[in-house]
């Protein structure tokens, strides 16, 4: 949160080349036409696929921020839409399956939170834990299989409707997003989470609650998680319990490292984090969507193209690799 | 003597607005023992990271045996010879002080396994020739302070340095450990290495250099052989006063008498491995000096009265209010603050700025939702930023960027602006220079007068003596003595610190 500016110009720079990059080979990609009542394009699609990612990328800067991590919100995800879509399938309203599915992650959370702030578990076994047995209650609440939503399910609005054009992930996305720069603006919560991760004695000796704070991290990382997970269920129709939020930990994890956080705790910045989750999805985007004279990168490139440009993104922002460069030039000179 | 080991010569420094070194020379010569000394700011610690490779200076030059050297890092410093140990030890705790000796260079079979038995012979014929005692293949975590400086010392001189400076070696030692790592100094000083001393004793100063150099404000203000240079000169010199000007200022502190309502009452309150069961009674409007050696009790029982550490027994109350389930939280809103020995890891959040730092236990005590308005956040640590006369460029500059004196006034203004009515300060000069000392004391004895009661630790018996109203000995865990009034002075105080008869010497 503090030195906003600065930070942000990589993660700005690297969006840029790849808008760019994909303007050139499709001048289309900045179109944006309005079919029934629903904005379509490239940009609008990125946004809408990213949602889940820039969820959980919320989160995990206010877990990264207290210098934790959060590996099980993958899993979580995928309890959440197991849960709403066992509910529904048993005949239950769309109100309980929704605060269920809630319920789910901030319990989620709180579990987290306690074997990390109480117990004092390291953040990265406690939640290991969860990333396994997380899955694994999903598969046990799905009885290993896909539930089906009902295609007429009010819940489904969750993953297609609109507001004003725009789909409705886009808007909890960002108004998550929103909700949460105010709150780390306007209230001490962003400097405690700060202090915390920061100098965790020195925060205990000034009077933080330490543990409250803790606890609350992973509680909301928990939350967002399973509302992340209500997306994806609401996207396919379906609550798939094996895939669902799959290695999504990962990619959250590299949103806010894109965003210019520490990973050891003590500097977040959620623009940052925003700006980092967007990146991942338009390299996603821009992969499936690049076509080289008729043929497309093949799919097993994939992961290894997004690997590189983000290796080579946390590399010319790593202050190592920076102080390296200046040396070069001085030991040639 | 031509034989000069070190020479810099019109070294410069600048960093953005600041002149850290304005053409500074300096020579040390082999076998000799020569103390840098200066006020926080001086230079010193600039000078030092030029030295060992840490910082590249903008202009001058740094001669080694009369060879022009470009050190790059403190690691192409420590293969020309020059090493470097600091106050904060850069040794890995959990490995054995045989490991820590030789990390990096163990010996090797032919197939590259380390031969753990060769490792532990060499290191304890390392630790023999320094003169101490120790087994080798304990962890150092389970060493004293000491004894792990000393390693440190030992694994730099087994790398082959001739140049050695040592920073702040004893702020954390007591007598008998200083009085050995003295001895360790001057058996390298017999064999021809050159030491940097950099301390904050003037004691220590005089008792092992050979020679003094002075750094104020970026200059170098004076190099003398310690014999020819008075303390008072000294003094004068580090401070930029003349010396009259400075005998007067130390005489000024005076106490008064003392004795209002009962603020902190500790009954029967103990600890187990950490403090054996004490009572105290702190007043308002007085100063309780707690003195006593290094690991004694001072610091565990202001950790305990803070509510840091959960005591195992006893009673606290603090303004009437019975503390249960004791915590830092419940004593600040009872009216305690901590100011913490160890400011770096207790106290300061690093990359926070200066404002955040001085306000971080207000916001604390206010709860995320109220916030504080910037325009008042700004206001206050202003206020304080003045009355401390904290020395930074801006509020926003991270706190890790200050000497240790102004950090030391962070932490200060962070409590004084929770108006406590009880203040525990557990070593709050130490590390910090003589200028910014004295304003601690005067700003101890000016809050006593308001009212406050105040505990203050401190290992140097003469400032206990100046600024308390009362001083309760520590010795080996437990409360030994109290002293009052006139019967308050450095000899009483160490009598009962060594205790009866036999005069234990425990460490």
């Amino acid at each position: 949160m503090r030195e906003i500016g600065r930070h942000l110009l990589w993660p700005l720079a690297a969006l840029a080349i790849l808008l760019a990059f994909n303007a050139l080979r499709d001048p289309a990609f900045f179109h944006l036409r309005l079919v029934e009542g629903r904005l379509t394009g490239a940009m609008i699609d990125i946004l809408n696929q990213g949602a889940p990612v820039l969820l959980l990328a919320l989160g995990m800067t206010l877990v990264i921020g207290t210098g934790g991590i959060d590996l099980s919100v993958g899993a979580v995800m995928a309890v959440a839409g197991a849960v709403a879509a066992d509910l529904l399938h048993s005949g239950a309203s769309t109100a309980t399956a929704l605060a269920a599915a809630v319920g789910a992650g901030l319990a989620a959370g709180l579990w987290n939170g306690s074997l990390i702030a109480l117990v004092g578990l390291s953040p990265i076994v406690a939640t290991l834990i969860l990333m396994v047995a997380g899955r694994g209650i999903a598969q046990l609440v799905s009885n290993g299989e896909i539930i089906d939503i009902a295609p007429d399910a009010a819940i489904l609005a969750i993953g297609r409707g609109t507001v004003l054009g725009l789909p409705f992930p886009v808007l909890i996305a960002l108004g998550a997003a929103a909700a949460l720069a105010g709150v780390a603006r306007l209230t001490s919560l962003g400097l405690f989470i700060e202090c915390v991760g920061g100098n965790e004695q020195a925060s205990r000796y000034a009077g933080l609650a330490v543990r409250s704070i803790r606890l609350a991290a992973y509680a909301l990382m928990g939350v967002l998680a399973a509302i992340a997970g209500l997306i994806d269920a609401a996207d396919i129709a379906a609550a798939d319990a094996n895939n669902c939020g799959l290695y999504l930990e990962l990619d959250s994890i590299l949103a806010v490292v894109i965003g210019g956080a520490a990973l050891t705790g003590g500097r977040f910045s959620i623009a940052g984090s925003l700006l980092g989750a967007i990146i991942i999805q338009t390299i996603s985007t821009s992969i499936l969507r690049a076509d080289f004279g008729g043929r497309s990168v093949p799919v097993e490139l994939n992961l290894i193209i997004k690997a590189t440009f983000v290796l080579a993104l946390c590399l010319v922002q790593s202050s190592e690799w920076r102080r390296w460069r200046p040396l070069r030039r001085s030991a040639a000179a | 003597m031509a034989d000069a080991l070190v020479e810099m010569r019109e070294i410069v420094k600048t960093y953005p607005g600041v002149v850290a070194l304005d053409a500074v020379d300096f020579t040390l010569r082999a076998g000799e023992i020569h103390a840098l000394v200066g006020e926080n700011g001086a230079g010193k610690s600039t000078l030092i990271r030029i030295l060992t490779g840490a910082e590249r200076p903008d202009r001058g030059r740094l001669l080694l045996n009369g060879r022009e050297i470009h050190a790059r890092s403190p690691a192409e410093a420590q293969r020309l010879g020059v090493a470097a140990v600091y106050q904060e030890i850069n040794l890995a705790p959990d490995l054995s002080i045989a490991e820590n000796l030789l990390l990096g260079r163990e010996p090797r079979s032919r197939f590259g396994w380390i031969q753990w038995g060769e490792m532990r012979r060499r290191a304890r014929q390392i630790v023999r020739s320094m003169g101490l005692e120790a087994d080798v293949s304990a962890p150092l975590r389970d060493c004293s302070i000491a004894l792990r400086q000393m390693i440190a010392v030992a694994r730099a001189v087994d790398q082959r340095a001739r140049v050695l400076v040592l920073d702040e070696p004893t702020s954390s030692l007591d007598a008998a450990e200083t009085g050995r790592l003295f001895d360790l100094m001057r058996r390298l000083r017999a064999a021809g290495l050159g030491i940097v001393f950099i301390t904050h004793f003037l004691e220590q100063v005089y008792a092992v250099s050979d020679r003094i150099t002075v750094l104020r404000g970026g200059r170098c203000v004076g190099s003398h052989a310690a014999r020819d240079l008075p303390r008072l000169a000294l003094v004068s010199a580090m401070l930029g006063k003349a010396a009259s000007a400075v005998a007067a200022e130390r005489a000024s502190t005076r106490r008064a008498d003392c004795g209002g309502a009962a603020r902190l009452v500790a009954k029967r309150v103990f600890r187990r491995r950490s403090i054996q069961p004490f009572d105290l009674t702190l007043r308002a409007g007085e100063v309780v000096g707690l003195a006593g050696l290094l690991g004694s009790g001072r610091t565990e029982m202001a950790r305990l009265l803070f509510g840091v550490e959960t005591r195992d027994g006893g009673t606290i109350s603090i303004n009437g209010a019975a503390m249960h389930r004791h915590s830092p939280r419940r004593s600040i809103r009872a009216g305690v603050a901590l100011a913490p020995e160890d400011r770096r890891a207790a106290g300061l959040v690093p990359r926070l700025s200066v404002r955040d730092n001085i306000l971080l236990a207000l916001h604390a005590s206010r709860g995320w939702l109220r916030r504080l308005p910037r325009r008042d956040q700004v206001a206050l640590a202003e206020q304080f930023v003045r009355s401390l006369s904290i020395a930074t460029p801006d509020l926003r500059r991270p706190v890790a960027q200050l000497s240790g004196g102004n950090q030391q006034k962070v932490i200060l203004a962070r409590w004084l602006l929770m108006e406590p009515t009880i203040l525990l300060l557990d070593e709050p000069t130490r590390g910090i220079d003589i200028g910014a000392k004295e304003q601690v004391e005067s700003l101890v004895a000016d809050l006593r007068v308001r009212g406050m009661a105040i505990v203050f630790i401190s290992g140097e018996l003469e400032e206990v003596v100046r600024v308390s109203s009362r001083v309760v000995v520590l010795r080996d865990r437990a409360v030994v003595g109290e002293l009052e009034g006139a019967a308050i002075t450095a000899g009483s105080i160490m009598e009962r610190i060594a205790g009866p008869a036999e005069g234990g010497g425990h460490a």
